[in-house]
């Protein structure tokens, strides 16, 4: 049994709550007290009794300003797999909820209303998906029961879906007709659209394979805490903890230790206390070298044939979430993991409308929930990947010296 | 590449182990809030292996209302002992006194609000600047939308509009001084992932998790132990059951549940079957309000 980790995009009128509300409640994840509590406020009920949206109801914070603030994560699991839904607002005031969302997911559920197709919101959910390389995508079309269960309807959204996948060079994307406020094709299989051969929703979610996804080829491991217990017995014992992020560490691998440029030898592996032959992602490990090297938080430890790239000058892409706008020329840190940097946005490009893919000039500032493309300079050199081949060590975060906040996802170029 | 995969288990400790040691490399004084529960018992044995073969390097605090069930309390101290840490115990009880706070009153007042000034307190005397709690996202739908590094104001408020997005793995703990962070390391477990873990792992919990005598009076269909801490009226019928605890919290707002569950399988197989939420069949105090949660949160609270 694994996790997948999974966003939902859309809005309320797509559906989306009820499609939680139904995955939960028919995977048995709701229990008889919420079950009851759910009876007596529901109004808009369904066969069951129930208004399946109600699960997912908010906070009274929200529910009395009639809004949507956060992410809410949502946990069920089947005998074949633990599910961690991130549960993310579809408006474009909430592109920032969605990111945060889906960068810890691996695969994306947009939800068309099949009344509706293609709209807008569709798109801008994609182009968030394509950018931050979601390696699968379900396209749930959904109120199949409002379009008389239509086989025809169903292949017009999917022929069209997949002019906006192939225009975002979406991989691995799979279409499911659907109706969350009847439970046709989410845990079942419809009757009524017997046209329909492929997997139910929660077929697909607990069948994709995603172990896949997981990169065991290019080492990548920083060091994120020094463990020296300098107790009698364990005087001379220097471990460096950190998760590995990519590859395979075995013991005898010869490592360049970044930015520094030193080599050395992993002489011992330990994963929970326990000494290993190996290490892989995402455990979190504690790797021995055979040199005595000065090595801090932040260093990286690479294969000697598999290096990563350092860089001070880089071409990122930044999607701005803070209400305080994006300064040009201003300094703010760089956390890369566990690696913090002073860094100056030096040149903002341009900016990529989020519903149509657009470069748009960015002379007026950067504002909250908006896309860019600048270069970045940091204090000292970054050892790093591309996004789009290692998005595991591609990624970072900028925060306001000022203010602490995270004001921005970045992705390195 | 079949061999380099992880079980849930594995990956949900291979995530908290990481948290833990952000904690650690981000923090000058961070704390365990331990409360003797089987989470803060899962939080301790997490950030063994973080450290190991170093100890745990910061201390287990016990915010202490007075009304803990003695074999939590025992299991407590045995735990800090046996892992080597520090434990720093403060009072709810000396709180009340020398702040002259008003206790609640009725039959089974509890001091789940007052703890929240002892807290405060301790915070401020240790100037901890991050405190590691057990709490999980699938326990409440407040804390199902709380950030895993979650920044509180110099009234450990939570304020859900001004959270920080919390993106990758990358945990953002600058704060200024006087704010602390509150982190929850096992946000991503659910109840049952903590039963299957305490298994896995063979981790020894207080002899209330399993079913024992007890007396207990029935209020409104929970089954509350009889203690000096409730008051006990002409009406109420008093009996001894077999009972055991599904969560621990104080004698005054946790509930116990019948069974007959005598080792963790057993617990386990009963809460797997079991359709009642751990909140809804243990905790008194989730039921005052809808929002109870939400409102102890942004009053300083866990």
């Amino acid at each position: 049994m694994d996790i997948l980790r999974f966003i939902t995009a859309g809005s309320v009128d797509d559906g989306k709550s009820t499609l939680i509300g139904r995955l939960l409640y028919d995977s048995k994840s709701i229990l008889v007290d919420q079950l009851e509590a759910l009876e007596k406020q529901s109004k808009n009920k369904n066969a069951d009794g129930i208004d399946l949206a109600l699960l997912t109801d908010g906070l009274r914070a929200e529910r009395e300003q009639g809004i949507t603030i956060d992410v809410a994560y949502r946990y069920f699991s089947t005998p074949k797999r633990k599910f961690i839904i991130a549960d993310a607002p579809g408006h474009v005031q909430y592109t920032r909820n969605m990111i945060t969302g889906a960068s810890n997911s691996s695969l994306i559920i947009i939800l068309i209303d099949a009344r509706a197709g293609v709209i807008e919101q569709t798109r801008r959910h994609s182009i968030i998906a394509s950018l931050l390389k979601m390696p699968h995508v379900v396209v749930a079309i959904n109120k199949m029961d409002l379009v008389d269960f239509s086989e025809e309807r169903f292949n017009e959204i999917k022929a069209d879906y997949e002019k906006v996948a192939a225009q975002l060079n979406l991989g691995n994307v799979t279409y499911v007709p659907i109706s969350a406020l009847l439970g046709d094709n989410i845990v079942d299989h419809s009757e009524t659209m017997s046209w329909y051969t492929g997997p139910s929703l929660l077929e697909f979610l607990e069948a994709v394979e995603v172990a896949s996804d997981i990169n065991h080829k290019d080492p990548r491991f920083q060091v994120q805490y020094v463990i020296r217990p300098q107790t009698a017995e364990l005087h001379d014992y220097r471990g460096y903890a950190g998760q590995i992020i990519s590859g395979v560490y075995k013991t005898g691998d010869k490592i360049k230790i970044l930015p520094a440029g030193i080599d050395s030898t992993i002489t011992k592996i330990e994963v929970g206390g326990k000494e290993v032959n190996e290490a892989f992602p995402p455990q979190a490990a504690v790797l021995h070298i055979a040199d005595d090297i000065d090595i801090s938080r932040g260093d990286t430890f690479a294969h000697v044939d598999n290096l990563p790239k350092v860089a001070n000058e880089i071409e990122v892409v930044l999607c701005w979430l803070d209400n305080k706008p994006l300064i040009q020329g201003n300094k703010y840190f760089l956390q890369h993991k566990g690696r913090l940097l002073k860094t100056i946005v030096r040149n903002v490009a341009y900016k990529v409308d989020v519903n149509t893919l657009e470069r748009i000039p960015a002379e007026d500032g950067v504002k909250l929930n908006e896309v860019v493309h600048a270069t970045i300079k940091t204090a000292a050199p970054l050892v790093y990947d591309h996004f789009d081949t290692l998005s595991d060590y591609g990624n970072a975060i900028l925060v306001d010296e000022t203010s602490n906040s995270t004001v921005a996802a970045v992705l390195l170029n | 590449m079949g061999e380099y995969t992880l079980d849930y288990l594995e990956q949900l400790e291979a995530e908290s182990i990481y948290i833990f040691r952000e904690v650690a490399a981000q923090f000058e004084k961070p704390a365990l809030l331990f409360s003797g529960g089987k989470d803060s018992i899962t939080l301790v044995q997490l950030a063994k292996k973080a450290f190991a073969p170093g100890k745990i390097p910061f201390p287990l605090v016990h915010i202490d209302t007075g009304h803990n069930f003695p074999e939590a309390l025992a299991y407590r101290d045995a735990l800090a002992k046996e892992v080597g840490a520090e434990l720093i115990v403060r009072k709810v009880e000396d709180t009340i006194k020398q702040k002259h706070l008003t206790e609640p009153k009725g039959k089974f007042a509890s001091r789940n609000w007052l703890q929240i000034h002892t807290l405060l307190d301790t915070i401020e005397e240790f100037k901890f600047d991050a405190c590691i709690g057990g709490a999980r996202r699938d326990e409440e739908k407040a804390r199902a939308k709380e950030r895993i590094f979650s920044v509180r104001d110099e009234f450990g408020q939570w304020e859900p509009k001004l959270q920080r997005p919390e993106l990758w793995n990358i945990y953002n703990g600058r704060i200024h001084k006087g704010e602390n962070v509150r982190v929850f390391p096992i946000s991503n477990w659910t109840e049952l992932d903590v039963w299957n873990y305490i298994k896995k792992e063979e981790i020894p919990l207080p002899s209330i998790y399993f079913a024992h005598e007890r007396e207990v009076l029935e209020h409104e269909g929970q089954l509350i132990a009889v203690s000096d801490y409730i008051t006990i009226d002409e009406t109420d019928v008093i009996s001894t059951k077999k009972v055991r605890y599904r969560t621990v919290g104080d004698m005054t707002c946790t509930a116990a549940v019948e069974s007959s569950a005598t080792t963790l399988d057993e617990v386990v197989n009963e809460i797997m079957a079991t359709r009642i939420s751990e909140r809804g069949e243990t905790r008194i105090d989730d039921r005052v309000t809808e929002a109870a949660m939400e409102d102890r949160k942004k009053g300083g609270y866990f």
